[in-house]
């Protein structure tokens, strides 16, 4: 392999694996309010380059994008309100039951609305045939964006998490519920607000995304898979430990091409999601006691 | 050697040392109580014995052969069996039902056997029921048979677990608080089944916190406090010892 | 007690026969079709709600089950060995002279040499049992999310596998599958001759199974199952090792779908990747939600209206968005299921009762 060849799968790799972490951060924020692994969570991805790709027809691209944030994060909470709230505390089993059901909704939704047909928004800078000599490497500018969108995502999030009071008090909410609902911290506002921020960092991944690995209506459910690998991998709750293991997720896959054939790409990372929860349940990264947003 | 030997049993929970190097032995037909404060870690040492907890150092042997580190099935199979202080009864199985899971040990009706309905099955199962009723006969709540356990009175439910427990045929009872919740007429009454059971042949382990009680039916008491073992002896000369004595005031039992 | 059991397996099979002569006199056999189906289908859905209801184990995972059963019973049966007969291959022969492999004709009318259905059907539940053994000691000790996961990336393992692997057939499946002869006359087979022979035969293979499982239910084991259900630490203190008893549930149910998957395909004369399809896994899990979770009837019944009306076509395009609200709605509003426990009981104790 030249190192030509190996620079542009690395840089493939990084740009899916930090996809996959920005997946596996909405997983977190859900898991740390509520307890909850939503299912849907692929679908806000989906839902996001879907709806930027419908308003670009008639907006600018950046108008478009934003509000189709806005309009994922807004049925992200609407999700919340009408599924989630009123459930006095549910089964795991009914929580599991009741966001495939959602998962499965939104994506028959979609295909109503934009039918069968593989979409995407066009390329930010230039268009699929351009390209950047990075290290000796040719890197499409759309994988930079798409590196340096989610890099930033991250650095606001972990900002987030740090310096604002809601999100101190998320950060409280996922070292303990109880305790947090006992200081006086209203709980319930807190998961809408997570539902509506996952939503919206993943229908952003979803519009950065699009120009390179196209939005159909059912390409929610193998993110959510890979997404759910690469929580579980960094250790379920812990959003810093997912962005590495998504960008080693996405590294293994991408290389993996040259060994697996395509149609069994979606195998790889389902068989390291079922060895680490056969071997590690509580992550790579983590101990097993450890759990909750650390360093958020 | 003893039936049950316990051996420098240690059970940490973080910084909590629940029980720290205890060791006691309890002889084949005698009725043992341990006894002590509230949260001395009694119900913890029964943990250990039966597997519902690992051993966080020491060693456990039951019949002279090792039993830590097994399973909670392995060792109910072995012929120990046990009651919970927060009884744990099956929910939305009837009293009778409850009874004939303990029986499970002593059948063997597999998965094939049971789909098929072979007479064997049957007729093994026949016999589960009417060893269970007469369990339930012998603690007179035969009339609660087919009432969901969960539903019953807290004495009935307590005489359920006792039904259920007494059903694998035991070699040794772990009792954890039997008379807890009832009143002087039942708890005589328990009492005396107690004793009853022993004279059949099954050893007791018993915790319980009704000192007229434990003082009347134990062969011998070992005393806890703060997980540590204080003392380890007969009723009488237990009553008299005043390190016991200076713990029992000193939590104001009264 | 015996006649109570029986009584209302009895008037199902009543009122089977009663739908079937239905049929005939309004002159639309042709639902037959689609009820045999049905009653494929209706035996993995009884087998999952035996894992989902009594056990308290979910699985995202059983259309991989089903499609696992079918086309390792579609391959062989399919596959031509002639090319290797003529090797000389000694296996081969082997199996030729025990009566094992099966002459056919193409379309062509080439003659075709496979393997058995019985043989065929045999390897099948055993590759099965093997996987559903492999797959389940390690997944059932996961809990929640972590064993839901699992089992769908099971799933998506399998129907992976069946849309990519040659031998497969792809996206388009495997076809032209034989009939299946189970005894002289009777043969399970699509053709329009044996729709009737055909309904009964599902019919009773479903209430067979539903007898079986009706049986573990009210055994040892099936108590066993209830205890591990209410209260796992409890259960494995009076002696239930809980572990195997979780196991060897996930393997019966593992048998019953492949069985369906085995049966149908010979039925259908093929199968194809979509039955090995999440949704189809998620479809079934919601049937067992609907019927009740721990109730054989409820998962039965629902089994029936739910698979019938989805393959008359009755929900149109939006198929998988009905089971999708459907879900969430019994989940919302009745977590117990449609046909509660209690309802079942009072017909029952009314039905034994006469
Ligand atoms: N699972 C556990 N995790 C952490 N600490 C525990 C656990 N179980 C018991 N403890 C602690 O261990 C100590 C001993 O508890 P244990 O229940 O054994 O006491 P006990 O002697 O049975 O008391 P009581 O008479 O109230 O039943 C207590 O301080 C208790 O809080
Ligand atoms: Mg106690």
């Amino acid at each position: 392999m030249t190192s030509q060849l190996f620079l542009q799968y690395l840089f493939a790799g990084i740009t899916y694996g930090i996809i996959y972490a920005i997946v596996a951060i909405g997983f977190n924020i859900i898991y740390n309010t509520t307890g909850i692994i939503n299912f849907a969570q692929g679908e806000f991805v989906m839902l996001g380059g879907m709806i930027a790709i419908s308003l670009h027809a008639i907006l600018p691209l950046p108008l478009a994008i934003g509000l189709a944030v806005i309009s994922t994060m807004l049925i992200g909470a609407l999700i919340e309100i009408l599924f989630i709230r009123w459930l006095r505390s549910p089964s795991v089993l009914r929580m599991i039951i009741i966001t495939i059901g959602l998962s499965i909704l939104i994506r028959e939704a979609a295909l109503h609305i934009w039918g069968e047909n593989v979409r995407s928004l066009p390329y930010f800078n230039g268009n699929e045939i351009s390209s950047i000599q990075l290290l000796g490497a040719n890197i499409s500018p759309q994988v930079l964006w798409v590196i340096g969108i989610c890099s930033i995502m991250v650095m606001l999030l972990s900002l987030f998490f740090k310096f604002t009071s809601l999100g101190q008090e998320m950060r409280a909410c996922a070292a303990n519920r109880l305790a947090a609902t006992l200081c006086g911290i209203s709980t319930k506002n807190m998961v809408t607000f997570s539902f509506m921020l996952s939503a919206g960092i993943g229908a952003l991944a979803g519009c950065v995304v699009s120009p390179i690995t196209y939005t159909q209506y059912d390409s929610g459910t193998a993110l959510a898979i890979k997404g759910f690998t690469v929580a579980v991998l960094g250790g379920l709750g812990n959003s810093l430990a997912a962005v590495l293991a998504g960008i080693l997720l996405g590294v293994i896959e991408s290389f993996s091409i040259s060994v697996v054939p395509l149609a069994f790409q979606d195998a790889i990372s389902i068989g390291i999601l079922l060895i680490i929860l056969f071997v590690r349940p509580h992550g790579l990264f983590g101990s097993r006691e450890a759990a909750g947003l650390k360093e958020f | 050697m003893s039936l049950l030997d316990i051996k420098d049993v240690k059970k940490q929970f973080g910084g909590l040392q629940a029980v720290s190097e205890v060791s006691f032995a309890v002889e084949k037909g005698m009725i043992k109580a341990v006894i002590g404060p509230n949260g001395a870690g009694k119900t913890t040492l029964f943990n250990l014995i039966s597997g519902n907890l690992p051993l966080t150092s020491g060693a456990i042997f039951f019949e002279d052969k090792p039993i830590h580190g097994l399973q909670p099935y392995q060792i109910a199979q072995r012929g120990i069996s046990r009651t919970f202080q927060n009884i744990k009864l099956f929910p939305g199985m009837t009293a009778v039902e409850n009874v004939m899971i303990g029986r499970h040990t002593r059948s063997r009706a597999g998965f094939l056997a049971g789909m098929f309905h072979l007479p064997a099955a049957r007729r093994e199962e026949r016999e589960i029921r009417e060893k269970s009723l007469a369990l339930l006969e012998l603690l007179e709540i035969s009339q609660f048979a087919d009432v969901e356990a969960t539903s019953l009175a807290f004495g009935q439910q307590r005489a359920v677990e006792f039904a259920r427990a007494l059903a694998s045929e035991p070699t040794i009872l772990l009792l954890d608080e039997p008379a807890a919740g009832l009143n002087i007429y039942e708890t005589a009454e328990i009492a005396r089944l107690i004793t009853k059971i022993r004279d059949q042949g099954i050893t007791v382990l018993l915790v319980e916190h009704d000192m007229s009680l434990v003082m009347d039916i134990s062969d011998e008491i070992v005393v806890l406090s703060f997980g540590q073992k204080i003392a380890e002896d007969v009723p009488g000369a237990i009553q008299q010892n005043q390190e016991v004595i200076q713990i029992y005031l000193g939590t104001a039992d009264a | 007690m015996k006649a109570r059991k029986f009584f209302p397996i009895l008037l199902l099979l009543l009122v089977l026969i009663v739908v079937q002569q239905l049929t005939r006199l309004t002159g639309t056999a042709y639902y037959l079709t689609q009820m045999t189906m049905t009653a494929y289908y209706a035996l993995l859905v009884i087998g999952l709600c035996l894992v989902m209801g009594y056990a308290g184990q979910i699985s995202l995972g059983h259309a991989g089950f089903f499609a696992i059963g079918g086309y390792t019973s579609a391959v062989l049966t399919t596959f031509d060995l002639t090319p290797l007969l003529d090797k000389g291959n000694s296996a081969i022969g082997f199996l030729t002279t025990n009566g094992l492999l099966a002459e056919r004709q193409s379309l062509y009318g080439e003659s075709l040499l496979s393997v058995n259905p019985w043989l065929a059907c045999v390897a099948a539940l055993l590759l099965t049992i093997i996987i559903a053994f492999c797959i389940g000691i390690p997944v059932l000790k996961l809990k929640g999310h972590y064993l839901a996961m699992a089992t769908l990336g099971f799933g998506i393992i399998i129907y992976r596998v069946a849309l990519a692997t040659e031998i497969f057939g792809g996206a388009d499946g495997i076809s032209a599958v034989p009939g299946f002869p189970l005894l002289p006359g009777i043969v399970v087979s699509g053709d329009f001759s044996n729709r009737v022979q055909n309904y009964y035969i599902a019919c009773c293979l479903l209430l067979l199974g539903f007898l079986l499982l009706q049986n573990l239910i009210d055994s040892r084991v099936g108590r066993a199952l209830r205890a591990i259900h209410g209260s796992e630490e409890a259960a494995n203190a009076m002696g239930v090792n809980t572990a195997r008893y979780k196991l060897y549930t996930f393997v019966v149910s593992a048998v019953f779908a492949a069985l369906a998957g085995i049966f149908l395909t010979h039925y259908n004369g093929g199968i194809g990747p979509s039955e090995a399809g999440i949704m189809k896994s998620v479809r079934y899990v919601a049937i067992v939600a609907i019927g009740g979770m721990a109730n054989l009837w409820g998962a039965l019944t629902m089994a029936a209206v739910l698979n019938f009306l989805s393959l008359r076509g009755m929900f149109g395009s939006y198929d998988d968005a009905v089971f999708g609200v459907i879900l969430i709605i019994i989940m919302l509003f009745a977590p117990q299921g449609l046909l509660r426990r209690q309802v079942w009981q009072f017909f029952k104790k009314s039905g034994s009762d006469n």
